[in-house]
């Protein structure tokens, strides 16, 4: 069997997640493999909080996003066998469970979350009455308002929209790996995206701009 | 290049993927245009701060009945 502990050397052996850098994750996911529940474990560790704001970013719903991110932890294990490494482990991960979310939004919001093309027209995107927002706007602001923030505006944005920024610009996947997860084409993904990122940047400008007093 | 010009090339030029002559007339039109510049910095702060926030910390009742979970499925898969 393969031991993992052979391939890491760690101060504090039932603290893993900590001492095992990322670029460790391989060996975890090849331990978990091999049937060394702890290991996988410690992946679940590890990527927990960031698959819990992808399911709650795509769903916008507790429940949702609570029972989404449970069974794509639950899937992965289920289908580990299957994963050939031919992405990062956290990448196939997000793609699990950003399937699982959108089932739910789909079903919770049926209509509203489209698989249609985008319709390219001659729609005027560039932004009017822009405003200088100074250097390091977001550092007027505390974390926990920050957050808020930035949930209040991702809130706003449609789901499609929505969907794809948080994959493609929080998530990183790349465009292909984005139009696979979500079903649709590379050039709707890149359309969804550029109007994602606009409404966003008009959405944080209100609590940006210059002048403006908290 | 003009000002819509710019709106529309913006993802590929933010994600590099914009073909080399494009971005030197791209970036051309920004050294001109302050609105064009502000957005396009904009936008990219815009991309950075969602980035950079940190996801919270899992509800404790949350975690526990994940986990609780998971280990059903271990002991489920080594039966």
């Amino acid at each position: 069997m393969f031991s993992l502990r052979n391939h890491l050397s760690t101060p504090n052996p039932h603290r893993l997640a900590s001492a095992v850098a990322r670029e460790d994750e391989h060996l975890l996911v090849a331990a978990a493999k091999s049937g060394d529940v702890a290991a996988f474990e410690e992946l679940v560790s590890r990527y927990e909080r960031k698959i819990f704001r992808l399911t709650m970013n795509i769903t916008r719903n507790r429940e949702d996003a609570e029972d989404a991110m449970q069974d794509a932890f639950l899937k992965s294990y289920s289908h580990l066998k299957t994963f050939q490494g031919e992405s990062r482990f956290y990448t196939w991960l997000v793609r699990i469970a950003a399937n699982e979310a959108l089932m739910r939004l789909r079903k919770r919001r049926p209509g509203q979350f489209s698989l249609d093309e985008p319709i390219e027209g001659d729609e005027d995107l560039m932004p009017r009455e822009l405003q200088d927002w100074g250097p390091g706007p977001e550092q007027r602001f505390a974390q926990t308002e920050m957050r808020e923030i930035l949930s209040s505006v991702i809130d706003e944005l449609e789901p499609d929209y929505r969907t794809v920024f948080v994959l493609r610009d929080i998530e990183e996947l790349s465009t292909e790996e984005t139009a696979d997860a979500v079903g649709i084409s590379v050039p709707a993904v890149k359309s969804r995206l550029l109007r994602a990122r606009l409404k966003l940047r008009q959405k944080l400008d209100r609590y940006f701009h210059q002048g403006r007093t908290n | 290049m003009n000002c819509d010009d710019v709106v529309h090339e913006l993802s590929n030029f933010l994600d590099g993927e914009l073909e080399p002559s494009l971005t030197r007339e791209l970036e051309s039109h920004l050294k001109d245009c302050t609105d064009c510049k502000l957005v396009v910095d904009q936008t990219k702060k815009t991309i950075q701060v969602f980035c950079d926030c940190e996801p919270v910390e899992l509800p404790g009742e949350v975690r526990a009945r994940l986990h609780d979970a998971l280990r059903r499925k271990f002991k489920e898969a080594a039966h």
